[in-house]
């Protein structure tokens, strides 16, 4: 167990440093530089003078490595647009995003592991038919397009919900009132991975209760609910760890455009204001941010793996 | 998979192939593709969806770019069909040329990634050894990746442009294609017919492109389809965003980039761009998990 958790934790960071060299590259490929040094009102002499004070005149790789110990030390540079350190502004929204994204999450699995063993039960019936097509339909909406539809439904039209923020400005902060704001951007968010884990749930279930074992314990007289949790649904769940890994980045990437949306002071709507700004330090911080996120998060997945399912032997 | 379908697969494989017309495959592939209602409803729809985007300059009544500010919000009439937006532009033209640019860029991402898709896998595949153990771990690397955030960095670094949002896409969609050519590589390389190809003589680009990559196909085919949901879906939200197609040149994403602001003014002007970007990304996931049942029924799912 040691060793492969050892092996694992290489793996991640050989990953990292493969993404911070591209995330670098790319940056570095750039053609013109950041924005703020090509604004028309600046002279030529001012500029340079700027770009030598950020560094920007240095060979690559030596600014490669000096932004990788930077990185390291917790420093990602100073924000272009902000002059206020990078680190700082991200620090200040990973908890925003991590409600966000965490609360979606949640919501999905919650509502995905019902639903998807619902309809493998009742497989061809109406029901099954309904929950089929709701899932086929939200891996197909652009969550863009939702948000935009439940913003004119629930706030524009009926005004049962805020559209924007994470709090009522000028109102003392309660706990309530951030959950009142997170209803409605949390489940846009959580409609892609609910109906994806809704489908694979169901497959797996299928596939599961046509096994012999439950065949068995059918027999043996146990309650169809017993043998559904207790048998089916243990054994349905293994594959869906390794769903969940690969739902997580696409979960982030639905997170910039829902945050956007509703105004949500997140990593996401960060990395836009950062991208159509050419706010370098910012943009690369946050992606760097994320794929440690990612990555961590696949390492968990992993792990629980090699916890839940006793057939994976460790080398 | 249905009954009738097995039986069907179970037949074909039993009788002897040099005894099969060679135009049976394709007549047998549509029996059984044409079984499955809803893909031939997103085969209709996308035929019709792409013959409109191919004829949008002959079919839309308006120049799509043109501003009229004196005719901002009309309602749907005789002129404007389906209205104007917030600059007085016909909508309806806008929507036929967003369709052009919006499945155009799909498309051309695809091709993108099945490229390099195709190139990595099947290198990676039949070399094996350090470039499989290299490529392999790219695609690991790159499927943990939130390509989204990595797509929005290629944008803001090298600009929005038409040729930059293709190559942001493809290149980050083409993990999936080089790991089912990889896999289908594999499965094919120790077959006799590839074997005697080799013992005759030819060479390893010949072999790789005249009889492996061809193997291929079936699994591609699925995976480009599924693809071009994907990149449809990217696009639009990237152009939604401001940073994919830039405007006046439409797209279904980035003319929804105002809509939330003018609800009451024209509450209709979210619904058509948003409801075709969600039929067009239904019927080519509908589609690519119908060609998944037809053209291999070993990894059909329920």
């Amino acid at each position: 167990m040691f060793r492969y958790l050892l092996n694992r934790l290489a793996q991640s960071v050989v990953l990292l440093l493969l993404v911070s060299a591209i995330v670098f590259a790319l940056v570095h490929a750039a053609p013109g530089g950041p924005a703020l040094l090509n604004q028309p009102e600046m002279d030529p002499a001012q500029a340079k003078a700027m770009a030598q004070q950020l560094g920007l005149e240095d060979p690559i790789p030596l600014q490669y490595v000096r932004w990788a110990r930077h990185v390291l030390a917790g420093d990602l540079g100073k924000s272009y647009q902000h002059s206020l350190p990078t680190g700082q502004l991200v620090r200040d929204r990973i908890p925003n995003s991590l409600l966000l994204s965490g609360a979606a999450m949640a919501l999905a699995v919650l509502l995905a592991l019902p639903l998807g063993t619902i309809s493998a039960v009742y497989r061809y019936s109406l029901l099954d038919y309904v929950a089929t097509v709701t899932a086929f339909l939200g891996v197909s909406i652009p969550v863009f397009w939702l948000a935009i539809l439940v913003i004119i439904l629930f706030s524009v039209t009926l005004g049962w919900l805020p559209s924007a923020g994470m709090v009522t400005v000028g109102v003392p902060f309660a706990f309530g009132d951030l959950l009142w704001h997170l209803i409605m951007p949390a489940t846009v968010l959580s409609t892609f991975p609910l109906a994806q884990l809704t489908r694979y749930v169901r497959a797996s279930m299928v596939e599961v209760l046509a096994q012999d074992y439950i065949r068995t314990a059918r027999a043996k007289g146990l309650a169809e609910v017993i043998v559904l949790r207790r048998h089916a649904l243990k054994n349905a769940l293994i594959p869906m760890l390794t769903v969940l890994g690969v739902l997580v980045p696409r979960l982030l990437g639905g997170a910039v455009i829902t945050e956007t949306i509703f105004a949500w002071p997140g990593l996401g709507r960060l990395a836009v204001d950062a991208a159509i700004t050419r706010d370098y330090p910012v943009i690369m911080g946050v992606t760097l941010l994320v794929s440690v996120l990612v990555i961590a998060s696949n390492l968990v997945t992993d792990l629980l793996y090699v916890a839940v399912d006793p057939r994976i032997s460790l080398r | 998979m249905s009954p009738a379908g097995r039986l069907g697969a179970a037949a074909h494989a039993d009788e002897p192939a040099e005894r099969r017309p060679p135009d049976r495959g394709l007549h047998y592939l549509w029996r059984r593709f044409r079984r499955n209602r809803l893909a031939l409803a997103a085969l209709v729809f996308l035929v019709g969806v792409h013959a409109v985007a191919l004829l949008a300059p002959t079919l839309a009544p308006h120049d799509p770019e043109v501003i009229d500010l004196l005719d901002q919000f009309a309602l749907p009439s005789g002129t404007h069909l389906l209205g104007t937006d917030e600059t007085g532009r016909d909508v309806l033209s806008r929507v036929l040329y967003g369709a052009r640019t919006s499945l155009a860029v799909a498309l051309l991402s695809m091709i993108v990634a099945i490229s390099v898709g195709t190139v990595l896998g099947a290198v990676s595949g039949f070399y094996g050894q350090l470039a499989d153990a290299l490529i392999m771990r790219l695609t690991d690397g790159m499927l943990t990746v939130p390509t989204f955030f990595l797509a929005l960095l290629v944008l803001a670094v090298f600009g929005s442009n038409l040729l930059n949002v293709v190559l942001a896409i493809g290149l980050t969609g083409w993990m999936v294609v080089a790991r089912v050519v990889r896999a289908e590589v594999l499965r094919t390389m120790p077959l006799e017919f590839v074997l005697a190809s080799r013992a005759l003589g030819a060479s390893e680009a010949r072999t790789l492109a005249c009889h492996l990559v061809p193997q291929a196909m079936p699994a591609m085919i699925v995976a480009a389809t599924l693809g071009v949901a994907y990149a449809i879906l990217t696009e639009s939200a990237l152009s939604y965003l401001g940073l994919g197609v830039q405007p006046p040149l439409p797209t279904w994403g980035n003319m929804l980039t105002g809509a939330q602001q003018y609800v009451w003014k024209s509450p209709t002007l979210a619904l058509y761009p948003g409801a075709l970007i969600m039929c067009t990304v239904l019927s080519y996931n509908a589609l690519g998990d119908a060609l998944s049942d037809t053209l291999d029924p070993r990894q059909a799912g329920s």
